[in-house]
């Protein structure tokens, strides 16, 4: 089996009078890892509900595999959202949650599921409310992994596992999705951990979305010009400036913008630098703008 | 690793051509497979895999179904005959225009040329008769 395709089409999701997610559109191809990346609040785990049939949108519409996810039974068992909060059975133990969700995705793979519990030291004999913020957030990622979900998602899961927890979980989720690929979303604002992972970013700022693209394209198209004041001032005349700072005659400008080849050979010529930005800092430099 | 502007798929392709110029992988021998890489560097298998096609698209690399990829049969050569060609314009301009910045004649160049191919000539026979002595 593999993963769905997503689309979303003017999505309003409204809490009362406050609008958490405004009118945002953006489509993702199946069996891609995406990052949905936004700010505290920006309206990630609402859309993400919405995704996962968990609350019905104020407007606009959701189609995953090309239909309404709402009450239609075989996209919801096909749709995992792994929230930091569990979802699992806390007054138990490991088995009781595992059992259950064996029941309920037709895609489960129990040996798997076992394999990760190992794989994450999680203890089998007491009952998950004993368990620590990591080790809860490591089950977690045990029920998404093992769940095999054609549209899996991890809401900000892995935020409170410790460093070498993230990275067997990166690990983990790599190896699998290598040999079972699915539609996988990422929500996160800790990027520069996982921006590799990514085949595409969508990127939501105060409920709007800010952008939608290709990984690739999406590091190309940022750049740090760094050199004598006059010199940046001239070549980035144009271009999209999303940060800057001087240090004396020295001016670094991050841009963001399709650069022209022959611009950025003038550029070099001229005694400017040309380095690349991580998607982390481009996301900082984006949502800081926008939201002032 | 991959920390530049460069697309990513293009540092790996980049880095593995590196690997097979300098013998680290030789004609024939199977180069880490998709999943191995992806996990390995924490990248998108998606993008090693593009790395991969580009590779074998050039012919430096060769895929045998459900074995895995390997390396063809003279892509060191034709690597080296390929890197020769942008040598001298992507990696000694640059450094010659460096130079006219700083100042530094033609001659101090040539001597300092010179002066360098003698030395490695000479720890190459270094290690020669070291090893023979042992």
């Amino acid at each position: 089996m593999s993963g769905y395709a997503v689309s979303v089409r003017d999505l309003t999701v409204r809490y009362g009078r406050t609008i958490a997610v405004d009118n945002v559109s953006f489509d993702l191809e199946p069996d891609g890892i995406y990052g949905l990346l936004g700010r505290n609040g920006s309206g990630k785990t609402s859309t993400l509900s919405v995704l996962a049939s968990m609350r019905r949108p104020a407007a606009g519409s959701v189609l995953i595999d090309g239909v309404e996810p709402f009450e239609n039974e075989r996209i919801m068992a096909g749709v995992s959202l792994i929230r930091e909060s569990g979802d699992v059975l806390t007054n138990e133990k490991i088995a009781a949650s595992l059992s259950y969700y064996e029941q309920a995705r037709p895609t489960w793979d129990a040996a798997f599921a076992d394999e990760l519990v190992d794989a994450f030291g999680l203890n089998r004999k007491k009952p998950i409310s004993t368990f620590s913020r990591g080790q809860r957030s490591a089950f977690g990622a045990v029920i998404g992994l093992a769940g095999r979900a054609p549209l899996t998602m991890f809401d900000e899961v892995y935020l409170g596992m410790d460093a070498p927890s993230r990275y067997r979980f990166y690990d983990l989720l790599l190896a699998d999705y290598a040999e079972h690929p699915r539609t996988i979303i990422l929500s996160s604002h800790l990027i520069s951990e996982i921006e590799r992972l990514f085949s595409g970013v969508v990127i939501i700022d105060g409920g709007r979305l800010l952008l939608n693209e290709e990984v690739e394209d999406f590091r190309t198209r940022g750049a740090t010009l760094t050199g004598p004041a006059a010199q940046v001032d001239a070549v980035t005349t144009g271009l999209r400036v999303v940060a800057s700072r001087s240090l004396g005659p020295t001016k670094e400008v991050t841009v963001y913008g399709d650069l022209d080849g022959a611009a950025l050979d003038a550029a070099r010529a001229a005694g400017v630098a040309i380095g690349g930005v991580g998607v982390q800092d481009l996301f900082v430099h984006l949502t800081e703008k926008e939201s002032r | 690793m991959f920390d530049g502007r460069e697309p990513i798929y293009i540092q790996i392709a980049d880095q593995i051509r590196g690997d097979i110029l300098a013998g680290h992988l030789a004609e024939g021998e199977q180069v880490m497979s998709t999943t191995q890489y992806a996990t390995t560097y924490r990248i998108n298998p998606a993008t090693a895999a593009k790395a991969f096609a580009q590779l074998v698209d050039e012919g430096v690399l060769y895929k045998q179904r459900g074995v895995g990829m390997f390396v063809a049969e003279g892509a060191p050569a034709q690597l080296r005959a390929a890197r020769r060609e942008t040598f001298l314009e992507e990696l000694l301009e640059p450094v010659l225009a460096e130079a006219r910045v700083l100042g530094i004649t033609t001659s101090e160049l040539t001597r300092w040329i010179e002066r360098s191919s003698a030395e490695s000539d000479l720890t190459a026979t270094n290690t020669t008769t070291e090893g023979e002595q042992r």
